[in-house]
């Protein structure tokens, strides 16, 4: 079967199923979505190196599960965009809803507007980059992987972290249980120069990130920390 | 667990197409919500000294007896009916009288509603039969709040469906479920609130009903759930000039807003708001949980 | 002198015992005074409940005729996932392995229960931490869980699975998230995890993604767009608010429904959590089966059962009540050579017994099978416990097709109710079968 270059998938027109089911097939290097109409589960599960252009805003788990695809959505994206990404990059022009990058192990995303309450929820080592401003509860026990805010963090961040990293720019509201500002040293502005730049947001200031990161005070149970749980 | 829509209109061309708007936002919802369907539409005000009351009856309505009973007790200005078991009824009294004097004298009938301008329509049919039924699409309004359920811990009936009438030109819809709802319906029981239903939703609407007929404002009564309410919830609120929205301050729920010059209307989902003129180009932002949003301005 | 040695209950030497402050629960006060924390261990509800013990099944007689023994044939396959999936599983016996996770279990021990699920034409499925190669290489049916820690979840392991199973809860703990206990968080442990060597875990109890039967309605539908559509898609619920959940379920579009009541077990919980929340597996059964009938779905949508499944005559129980399968775990683990009594003397060195050992959480099993220790994990021979449980499994079958040829069925799921009666008030009413020698079923009317 050949691959084509690019095919076009009109939503209103077809589905989602037509589009998603040629997408696992390998049928294209190139798929254009348009007309996404808020509809769910857009490019779920990508396997292969293709590009992905989604001409407006989509509903929940848009890329969800994402491997070694690029899907640009030029919209907003609803709840768990990106959602257990494995690799790849997904590039949000908008907003994006609750849950987004959740329990993502790996790839990039980066969100150019705001993103919502638990951003990078149960992240597994992903990296999660948004030029805007984040809802409370983000990095709800963030195991591994790097949560960027260039704006600001709602209340209880990174509450029950693990090993996550968290650089944020703006105001955090409140912190979550177990997580602590920490010094930022210069691997650490590399890293925040690494991820603006793999984002694509390499006009942000990186002198003022702070870092945040785990206290590690509940990796063992001890009874004096109980007043945390 | 279900869907919730709500829209307003800023222009009169919207307005006169409202309930297109109304039924293609339904639709979309109907996926999360398929038990039933429900909608409050707030158009043609009645003159001063007049009500609106929305009707149901169970068992059917004789449109001959309750045009002689409504004449007669409140004096009849107009009885639309909708199939076999709906009427809206325009009345020559205030919506407190109407409500209270068709409660002690028509007991059999379910009031769904009353105001000057509220309709309220609700039954435990898919969205897509509902729409249908109740031509939802030809309704013209200023604006509109819309339900599909999907029941969690009460039965299917249309008692059950939202919205539930909370006052005067005042209804609720919820996504969500409540924990504590058992114990306040007790209490507003004790205190002369007649519940229909073991939907947690009732209890929300009782108690707002409650606060505000207690001379709250609706922005200090939603706010006051944020102490008494616990539970998930996304709670839209319609009232006389608009609406208003509230997330509990866990917000698992969601909810989506957009504006446009023309509309601003708020939803559980995106796509149910991608089906209105303009959506590719309204601004769209989520509400934040533990705040009260209104638009319109209050009634009490 | 020893306890049942005593003339009375609750005496001794003219010492009474509380009821309310009696000798165990006066330890687990002074235990909480000492350490701080609340109580941990592994199993289901311990204590009493009603249970299938309290139901008997009426054989042939007179006015019903029983079939012969292996000529007349008694049919034991199943069809799980008719409902949307392109690839429902067909299972041989209604009786699968239920979820539990490699973490909790060895490495071995995962290959054993798939050696002896494959040997006899059933399933396994997956637990808290993901799928191992040596389940997926053993296991010819595998069911995947899809948990709130996501721990281990990736596409390729969904698309080698048989079947998808969405975790809402389970009866040890409906409400709670997954523990496991730093002493079993090993390095394989920890990197299939994502978590640091050696921590305590800490789980959520609700999915990242997703809260409420309208939205797992959308998580359900992007886990088959993901799989294309192929595999079915069961929801699992610990047995509460059952009436409610079972038709939630089905409304968020599942494919087969596990139902697992309080006697279900676990790895590790707090033991208050397994006591005192949740009912049993006999009361949640007929809620589960008004509710699909009710939604014009029982058998269309599949009702698996789990909670306290330990003989042909659980399975047969099940089965009578609406179910079309049952699940097993506890009972699993026990015929792979859990609690064994050759084991005596190393129970006794953890302070333990055969048929008392529960402290699954320490991850100090003699047996090599609830640890993560590589030299107790060594001990335990795959193939011998393979063995094992397809002895126990064909043994299940065989029961319950002499009690359903003893009712005159051809097929095992065409146990009925009917065929059920309840030896006490409270079985009676929460099967609602009628009490034994009555046409009386407490609450309801007369059959």
């Amino acid at each position: 079967m050949s691959v084509a270059a690019s095919l076009s998938f009109d939503l209103a027109a077809g589905g989602v199923r037509e589009l998603n089911a040629a997408l696992h097939a390998g049928e294209a290097a190139e798929y254009r979505v348009l007309e996404p109409g808020g509809r769910h589960a857009v490019a779920a599960g990508a396997m292969d190196e293709v590009e992905v252009l989604i001409e407006g805003s989509v509903g929940y788990y848009c890329a969800g599960m994402n491997q070694r695809a690029t899907v640009r959505v030029r919209g907003n994206a609803g709840v768990g965009v990106a959602e257990n990404m494995m690799s790849g990059r997904v590039f949000v022009a908008g907003d994006a809803s609750q849950a987004a990058g959740a329990s993502a192990h790996g790839g990039l995303l980066a969100i150019a507007g705001n993103a919502s309450a638990r951003c990078a929820i149960s992240l597994k080592g992903a990296d999660v980059v948004v030029r805007g401003s984040v809802g409370h509860m983000s990095a709800f026990m963030a195991q591994s992987g790097r949560l960027l805010v260039c704006g600001d963090a709602g209340e209880a961040l990174g509450d029950s972290l693990y090993e996550a990293r968290i650089y944020v720019r703006g105001e955090v509201a409140s912190l979550g249980a177990d997580c602590v500002e920490k010094e930022v040293r210069d691997e650490h502005r590399a890293e925040i120069v690494e991820l603006l730049a793999a984002a694509g947001f390499d006009d942000v200031e990186v002198a003022d990130f702070r870092r945040y990161g785990s206290a590690r005070r509940l990796y063992n149970f001890d009874v004096d920390n109980a007043g945390e749980y | 667990m279900c869907g919730i829509v709500g829209v307003y209109s800023k222009s009169d061309r919207f307005s006169a197409e409202l309930g297109t708007h109304l039924a293609a936002m339904l639709a979309e919802m109907s996926h999360r919500g398929p038990d039933s369907a429900g909608v409050a539409v707030y158009r043609d005000p009645v003159a001063a000294g007049q009500a609106k009351v929305s009707l149901r009856a169970e068992d059917g309505i004789d449109r001959e007896a309750l045009t002689e009973a409504l004449d007669r007790g409140l004096g009849l200005e107009r009885l639309e009916t909708q199939g076999d078991s709906f009427a809206l009824a325009t009345v020559h009294a205030e919506p407190a009288a109407a409500e209270a004097w068709i409660g002690a004298e028509l007991p059999g009938l379910q009031i769904l509603g009353a105001g000057r301008q509220i309709e309220i329509y609700k039954d435990a049919v898919h969205p897509d039969e509902f729409i249908a039924r109740f031509d939802v699409g030809d309704l013209s309004g200023s604006h509109a709040l819309g339900h599909t359920r999907m029941a969690t811990e009460s039965r299917v009936t249309a008692a059950g469906s939202h919205p539930f009438s909370t006052g005067r030109d005042l209804c609720l819809v919820h996504n969500g479920s409540l924990s504590n709802h058992n114990r306040l319906r007790d209490e507003l029981a004790r205190e002369g609130t007649v519940f229909r239903t073991a939907n947690d939703s009732e209890v929300a609407a009782a108690y707002l009903t409650r606060r505000i007929a207690g001379g709250e404002g609706l922005e200090a009564a939603l706010e006051s759930c944020l102490e008494n309410l616990d539970g998930f919830y996304t709670f839209a609120v319609g009232t006389a000039d608009g609406f208003a929205v509230l997330r509990d301050p866990i917000a698992c729920k969601p909810a989506v807003m957009a504006e446009t010059e023309e509309w601003v209307a708020m939803a559980s989902e995106y796509r149910a708001l991608a089906v209105l003129p303009g959506a590719a180009a309204a601004r769209v932002w989520e509400p934040e949980p533990g705040v009260v949003y209104s638009w319109g301005g209050e009634s009490a | 002198m020893a306890a049942n040695q005593e003339p009375r209950p609750g005496w001794r030497d003219g010492l009474r015992e509380s009821a309310t402050f009696d000798r165990a629960t006066i330890h687990e006060i002074q235990r909480a005074a000492r350490e701080g924390i609340y109580a941990i261990r592994g199993g289901g509800a311990k204590r009493r409940v009603p249970s299938f013990d309290d139901l008997l099944l009426l054989g042939a007689s007179v006015s019903r005729y029983p079939l012969e023994g292996y000529r007349e044939r008694c049919e034991t396959d199943v069809v799980l996932g008719t409902r949307f999936a392109k690839r429902p599983l067909h299972l041989e016996i209604p009786v699968t392995i239920a979820g539990m996770s490699f973490g909790a279990l060895s490495a071995p021990a995962k290959e054993a229960l798939g050696r002896g699920a494959t040997a006899m034409g059933t399933s396994t499925t997956t637990g808290d931490g993901g799928m191992t190669p040596e389940e997926r290489g053993h296991s010819k049916t595998l069911v995947y869980q899809l948990l709130p820690s996501r721990y281990g979840m990736n596409p390729d392991d969904l698309r080698r699975a048989d079947a998808i199973e969405v975790v809402v809860g389970q009866g040890a703990k409906p409400g709670g998230g997954g523990m496991l206990l730093g002493q079993k968080i090993s390095d394989r442990v920890a990197e299939m995890r994502d978590l640091p060597v050696g921590i305590d875990q800490r789980s959520a109890c609700r999915h990242p993604d997703w809260t409420g039967p309208d939205d797992l309605e959308i998580k359900i539908e992007e886990l088959r767009e993901i799989t294309d559509w192929e595999k079915p898609i069961f929801i699992k619920v610990g047995a509460t608010r059952t009436y409610y959940d079972v038709a939630l379920a089905v409304k968020a579009g599942a494919d087969v429904v596990v139902l697992d009541g309080m006697q279900g077990g676990t790895a590790a919980t707090q033991d208050v959590f397994i006591e005192h929340v949740g009912i049993p597996t006999l009361a949640a059964v007929p809620q589960a089966v008004q509710a699909l009938t009710e939604l014009g779905m029982h058998r269309k949508v599949q009702l698996i059962v789990s909670g306290g499944i330990r003989s042909g005559a659980d399975v047969a129980k099940a089965l009578a009540l609406g179910a079309d399968a049952v699940s097993i775990g506890v009972a699993a683990l026990v015929a792979i050579g859990d609690n064994a009594p050759e084991l005596e003397e190393e129970y006794a060195k953890i302070g333990s017994a055969p048929g008392f050992y529960d402290a699954w959480h320490e991850g100090r099993d003699p047996a090599g099978i609830l640890t993560q220790d590589a030299e107790l994990a060594a001990r335990f021979d795959p193939e011998l416990g393979g063995r094992r449980l397809a002895n126990y499994l064909r043994t299940m079958v065989l029961e319950t097709q002499t009690l359903a040829r003893a009712c005159g069925k051809s097929r095992v799921q065409n146990l009925e109710p009917e065929d059920l009666v309840a030896l006490t008030v409270e079985a009676a009413a929460m099967a609602r079968v009628p009490l034994a020698g009555t046409d009386w079923v407490p609450g309801r009317e007369s059959r």
